[in-house]
């Protein structure tokens, strides 16, 4: 696999920034909106970078100890750049049951990665495994980004992955 | 209205819970979250209690109401209390004798009166490393039962939050912003977080094998100030009431560990109410600026530095008194005791934690070498009586050593909340009125209010004064002098409950009566001495013959005042926003903290970047969003290179980008 993701440029910081601004305007830079404003910036960079929050937490007159323990406290927000592509694994219940972990091992195997290191050093591939995502007749799930993809075997999830390895080498 | 606690009735007067009721009736419900002026928090479940009709509830969030039936010790409640104790032991951190909070911790002592014999789960602690980062305070998170007291002391009573719960559930902490350590957030090291620990997680750092081994070495002279507010507070962990003062005892059991000399920290309070109340009547009767705030505290001042840059120039110049001795001792005592500059070691005792980051400080050090040595805690100095077998109330006093051990009242007071001010009063009610004033006391700025105002007549003029302690309070005052709407002349602040007799390296207090009791100790002994105004000092006006000159003069300046820095709250956060590929660059930083994005740094921001682009130079050029230059009055404020601008405009900038770029 070949990097893909180049480093930002210049104008797209400069553009993320802006929308920072904006974001913290539009919410009048009440620190009563402080989620709110954390899921909108997650949006643009896709994670929550240590020097964003502190601008946020600065812009909101709050201490960035608060705003760094909101942002840890939940699931959603990621401390850490995810990779272009976000697999999610669920390993609810049902899921469990239904041999969800070998499908976790394929992947991982597949991507060299580990419990510990859930993305790639290329930034394409984020690995995650989730609770429940309330699709237990489908189980076991595989969410790759916005799309599900329900009764997955080993093979099949690993096949997922080399048609995302495949479609980013040939652009 | 009456609530019956284990079959006793037992009146309710105004208590906030009925906690505080069943404390009052002689039982002691253990209690890891609850700080009478903290809010509740209800999370460490051990004061659970049952209610005829409701179950078990948490006795500190629970209202008393007429005729309501407590029971405080059931075998539910007994069980249910080892068991909470137990599970946190399982996570803990369990090489008690080691650690620096062993014999007071409350967890501790806590396991043994419950008389837990043996955890029986599994142990799940993920070690985690210590933060010894800062000067002041020592992080251990492998013993933090995430009781908040630190998370809400440094938020409600400082303002500061400078710590706080990171993750949740199994992996839950306390600790700074981003993993970094004391040292690099805006933690003001006043230790209240120490405080209200109740066991070893946040602890004062300690400096006793340092102050030993200087003692131990021949070729060392060491002397030692003494700091008023612990002489009221030593006793206590000795087993004496507080507020017992033991400064003759303590002289004497100072020179059995090796002090050569034993020297008071008042006679500099003394000397910094001479310096500070010169400096105020300069500031009254001439060009201000006014308010006048003090600058005793050391927390404070960061805390100013921190998030007031633009009212450093209201901060008294003066020293501090530990640091006003400690130059003093530095120029005067080679001379005088005919030792080498070099082989002199001072050692102050304080109540603070907060000094020793001050004595750190590099405006307090010549030629590298600091002016104050090693400064011990007061608990330091009860450890290394301990660990001799000092039996500290039954020396014999002994007297302070002259010159530098000579004190007054108004030197005595420095350690309580409003004694900087009544002590600055003594002296401007003589220098306003131009006469000998017999009234000594101003009970006007006594009290606890951790706000306090009154206007105070002296020599014809009326003053206008307020009192803060906690830093919280300070920000109230702040906040009106930066709105232009601050009457006041005098400013106190200290960051500690109730002045420095509530500083974090005192002993544990148990609520705080103790610290009012200090306080107490310390107007006691103001009473009983025989001089009560600095200026009466005759010591001190013969320092300023020998050594110092006239007070406010050149000399005196050099070694007693200092000025201020601004400082950054948070290390390392530019956000880089445009990095040219070009080989020289110039850096551009643009501040886009509170102050500058009012003054409209986002927008400058925004078209600089344009600008930037149509002349060309994208490549040539670094752009960051900073926060801050600490420079917020003269926002707003960009970096081109090294230097900074202030009030800039685009074309400002665009002037400096050009210069250095052609």
């Amino acid at each position: 696999m070949s990097a893909v993701t180049a480093p930002s440029s210049a104008p797209t910081m400069v553009r993320k920034f802006e929308k920072v601004c904006a974001i913290l305007d539009q919410h009048g830079r009440d620190p009563a909106k402080l989620i709110p404003i954390l899921q909108e910036v997650q949006e643009e960079y896709r994670y929550l970078p240590e020097q964003v929050l502190t601008f946020v937490a600065t812009s909101l007159g709050l201490p960035p100890a608060r705003v760094y323990g909101v942002a840890t406290f939940y699931a959603h927000f990621a401390l850490k750049p995810k990779g272009k592509h976000v697999i999610r694994l669920c390993d609810g219940t049902a899921c469990h049951v239904k041999q969800s972990i070998p499908i976790l091992e394929a992947i991982r195997a597949r991507l060299g990665l580990t419990e510990t290191m859930d993305t790639t050093p290329d930034m394409l591939f984020t690995v995650e495994t989730v609770s429940c995502l309330g699709a237990c007749g489908l189980a076991p799930v595989v969410v790759v980004d916005e799309d599900v993809h329900g009764q997955m075997t080993p093979e099949s999830a690993v096949a997922l992955v080399d048609a995302i390895v495949e479609a980013e080498g040939s652009r | 209205m009456t609530v019956v606690i284990d079959g006793r009735e037992v009146p309710v007067n105004g208590e906030r819970n009925l906690l505080e009721v069943i404390r009052k009736a002689n039982i002691d419900l253990p209690t890891f979250c609850y700080h009478s002026e903290l809010s509740v928090y209800g999370a460490c479940r051990l004061c659970l209690v049952e209610v005829e009709g409701r179950g078990l509830v948490a006795s500190c969030s629970t209202q008393p109401e007429a005729g309501m039936r407590v029971r405080t010790s059931t075998e539910e409640i007994r069980q249910i209390r080892r068991l909470t104790v137990e599970l946190l032991l399982a996570n803990h951190d369990e090489s008690c004798p080691t650690c620096p909070k062993s014999g007071t911790c409350k967890l501790q002592d806590l396991a043994r009166r419950l008389g837990l014999e043996e955890i029986r789960f599994k142990p799940t602690l993920r070690r985690a490393a210590q933060d010894r980062s800062s000067p002041s305070l020592v992080r251990d998170p492998n013993r933090c039962v995430l009781c908040g007291d630190c998370v809400r002391v440094c938020d409600e009573v400082q303002g500061i939050g400078a710590i706080d719960f990171i993750h949740r559930g199994s992996h839950a902490a306390v600790g700074p912003a981003f993993g970094k350590d004391l040292n690099g957030v805006e933690c003001v090291l006043c230790g209240q977080c120490a405080r209200v620990c109740p066991t070893g997680a946040i602890t004062p750092a300690q400096e006793i094998p340092a102050v030993w081994r200087d003692l131990e070495d021949p070729s060392k002279t060491v002397v030692a100030q003494i700091a008023p507010a612990v002489r009221v507070a030593l006793g206590e962990a000795f087993g004496l009431e507080p507020g017992t003062g033991l400064s003759g005892q303590i002289a004497a059991a100072l020179r059995v560990l090796g002090f050569s000399k034993v020297y008071d920290t008042s006679f500099a309070a003394d000397l910094t109410v001479l310096e500070e109340g010169a400096e105020f009547v300069r500031r009254a009767t001439a060009d201000g600026p006014l308010p006048q705030f003090t600058s005793c505290c050391p927390a404070w001042v960061k805390f100013a530095e921190q998030y007031y840059p633009d009212l450093l120039p209201n901060l008294s110049s003066c020293r501090s008194p530990q640091q006003m001795f400690g130059s003093l001792a530095k120029a005067m005592l080679p001379d005088l005791l005919g030792v080498r500059p070099e082989d002199l070691v001072v050692v102050s005792i304080m109540p603070c934690t907060a000094k020793k980051f001050e004595a750190r400080r590099e405006e307090f050090a010549t030629g590298g070498v600091p002016h104050v040595d090693h400064v011990l805690t007061t608990q330091e100095l009860a450890r290394m009586m301990e660990q001799m077998g000092i039996r500290l109330t039954e020396m014999a006093p002994e007297s302070f050593d002259m010159p530098l051990g000579f004190k007054t009242g108004a030197g005595v007071i420095f350690g309580a909340s409003g004694g900087v001010t009544e002590a600055v009063l003594r002296y401007a009610a003589e220098k306003l009125g131009g006469a000998a004033v017999e009234e000594v006391a101003f009970p006007e700025v006594r009290g606890d209010a951790g706000l306090r105002e009154a206007t105070v007549n002296v020599g014809g003029r009326r003053l206008k004064l307020a009192v803060a302690h906690g830093l919280k309070q300070a920000r109230q005052i702040a906040e009106l002098v930066r709105a232009g709407r601050c009457e006041y002349d005098l400013v106190e602040v200290m960051a500690c409950p109730g002045g420095c007799v509530g500083g974090a390296g005192q002993p544990i207090p148990g609520d705080f009566d103790a610290v009012r009791q200090r306080a107490h100790g310390l107007y006691e002994t103001d009473r009983g001495l025989q001089f009560r105004k600095s200026q009466d000092n005759p010591q001190l006006a013969a320092c300023y013959e020998t050594t110092l000159g006239e007070v406010g003069g050149e000399k005196a300046h050099c070694l007693l005042h200092t000025h201020y820095q601004s400082r950054k709250r948070i290390a390392d956060e530019d956000i880089t926003l445009m990095a040219g590929p070009g080989a020289e660059k110039v850096k551009v930083r643009v501040c886009v903290g509170t102050g500058c994005y009012l003054r409209g740094s986002q927008d400058l921001l925004h078209g600089l970047i344009r600008r930037i682009g149509e002349l060309g130079l994208s490549d040539r050029v670094d752009v960051q969003a900073t926060f801050c230059f600490e420079q917020c009055d003269r926002g707003p404020s960009v970096a081109v290179g090294d230097q900074v601008l202030e009030r800039c405009s685009l074309d400002t900038v665009q002037e400096a980008l050009v210069s250095l770029v052609t």
